[in-house]
């Protein structure tokens, strides 16, 4: 029997109205500042190949996982500036916190590293809050976090020191890394003022450039605010060939595990060398409105989940 | 078998031997990590909880799970004798499986045995039984308050709450989940 659901879609108002707020003021936010909002096929032909990332086929092509291929193919013809919001498409997906289809803000700066995108977020984020009348505090689930920036910056060996059981390289070592993140680290990440979770273990980094000091880590960052992960952020890796091994190591990962293994995306590949030094963005927006909602589920601030299809 | 993505709540789970109900479930991934679902397992033996975390490359074998039909026909020795009645193959279950049915075990009563590669579980009965009241104190009208009750047992052995017009020899309707009295039966 299907049930009546309309009523979900009522209650839901409020969070859908914050939500069209909130995208209008990001929008204005980049254009504000100059950025090119861009539109890239959703359907493409190879996504990018992580190890823990699974693409919903569409056709013999694939819904993208995230726009970032098309995005830097554009950095690498001289677009220095561009933003998009879009759909994304991951299958499996399914919590609290994730949808299957959700919506992604990535975006892009040409000449600029992962430190700039970090002002980018305390900038950005403060003026979506100011925008549907929040001052600089957020509550979310019965916690206040004050928005006023300069945010924490905490590197990742750090915070394993601080909030783990175990060392990162520990975690690394006995294939425990993801599992003591999200079980033992993530819950106490942004729980006063936002945190930038910063320099990731190479292996976590897929697409990051590696650290001038120690090849064995790279640039790359994930913001928190009150435990919850919004932005992924990486300093560019532009050696073409640096970027395909791990593309095939992925790739062997997935093999490894089972997974379907995607075509290399080759276009892409070919223009990286082309790319000057950039850095680019991954914001879920979805989690995004969780938050300013205050909503404990992603289910609250969509329309319509798959379930209720 | 089940993969990690099939996990859900309520969804029951072979492990050594055992079967498990998940009563919780969480699916959680950090960043680009690899997908995690924590759970929370209850036996369905002996009730014991705990928590787990499992991966997306792992795989559970579903639990043999069935229930049958069965007439419920005596109790000796503190074990309670039910029988298929289309193979009239006898099973015995104790007073901790039975659990709070046994209030309501009438002679030859159809339950439903839950049970796991044929060990027996559990229990459950039609949700309504009507059974005769075998001892009650007399209504002494005059001192009858809307909303006074009055303790009666019932032909099972079971004791409950009923309004006091309810006299001994009565037909009344419980409901077996709550053990309330819901109204008198006629005839």
């Amino acid at each position: 029997m299907i049930e009546n659901d309309s009523w979900k879609l009522t209650v839901r108002a409020d969070a859908l109205r914050l939500r069209a707020r909130m995208i209008r003021a990001i929008r204005r936010f980049f254009l504000d500042r100059n950025f090119l909002e861009i539109e890239t096929p959703l359907r493409i032909p190879a996504p990018a190949p992580e190890s823990h990332i699974d693409a919903v086929a569409a056709g013999a092509w694939f819904l993208h996982t995230s726009p970032e291929l098309c995005m830097k193919r554009l950095l690498a013809a001289g677009y220095s500036r561009i933003f998009q919001i879009c759909k994304c498409f991951r299958a499996g997906e399914r919590g609290d916190r994730h949808l299957p289809e959700f919506t992604m803000l990535e975006w892009y700066r040409g000449g600029a590293d992962y430190r700039t995108l970090m002002d980018d977020c305390e900038a950005l984020i403060n003026t979506v809050a100011r925008e549907i009348g929040l001052g600089g505090v957020v509550s979310w689930q019965g916690r206040r976090i004050g928005l006023n920036a300069p945010w924490e910056r905490i590197s990742v060996r750090d915070a394993f020191t601080r909030y783990a059981t175990i060392s990162a390289a520990e975690a690394l070592r006995t294939d425990r890394f993801d599992e003591v993140l999200a079980c033992e680290v993530e819950p106490h990440l942004g729980m006063e003022i936002p945190v930038f979770l910063y320099d990731y273990p190479v292996e976590q980094g897929a697409l990051a450039r590696v650290t001038e000091q120690d090849p064995g880590i790279a640039e790359r960052f994930e913001l928190y605010i009150a435990g919850l992960e919004l932005a992924n952020a990486f300093s560019e890796l532009i050696d073409a060939g640096e970027q395909r091994r791990r593309f095939e190591e992925a790739s062997r990962n997935r093999q490894r595990k089972g997974s379907p293994v995607y075509p290399m995306p080759e276009r892409f590949l070919q223009a990286l060398p082309r790319m000057s030094p950039s850095a680019g963005i991954a914001l879920g927006v979805d989690r995004l409105v969780m938050l300013l909602a205050d909503k404990s589920r992603i289910d609250d601030v969509v329309a319509f989940t798959p379930e209720s299809l | 078998m089940y993969t990690a993505s099939d996990l859900r709540k309520g969804l029951r789970i072979k492990i050594e031997n055992d079967p498990y109900i998940l009563t919780e479930f969480n699916f959680v991934k950090p960043g680009k990590g690899q997908a995690l679902y924590r759970c929370k397992l209850k036996n369905m033996v002996n009730g014991n909880q705990f928590e787990r975390t499992f991966r997306s490359v792992d795989v559970f074998e579903a639990a043999d799970l069935q229930e049958k039909r069965m007439q419920y026909l005596y109790k000796e020795e503190g074990k309670y004798c039910f029988m298929d009645n289309e193979s009239y193959e006898q099973i015995f279950l104790s007073e901790d499986q039975v659990g709070e049915a046994k209030n309501f075990l009438l002679d030859n009563i159809e339950a439903e045995i839950l049970l796991f590669e044929d060990r027996p579980l559990g229990i459950s009965l039609p949700n309504f039984i009507d059974v005769i009241v075998t001892k009650a104190d007399p209504w002494a009208k005059g001192d009858s308050v809307s909303g006074n009750t009055k303790p009666v047992t019932v032909q099972t052995g079971y004791q409950l709450q009923v309004p006091p017009f309810i006299e001994e020899g009565e037909k009344i309707r419980i409901d077996t989940r709550s053990g309330e009295y819901l109204t008198r039966v006629k005839g």
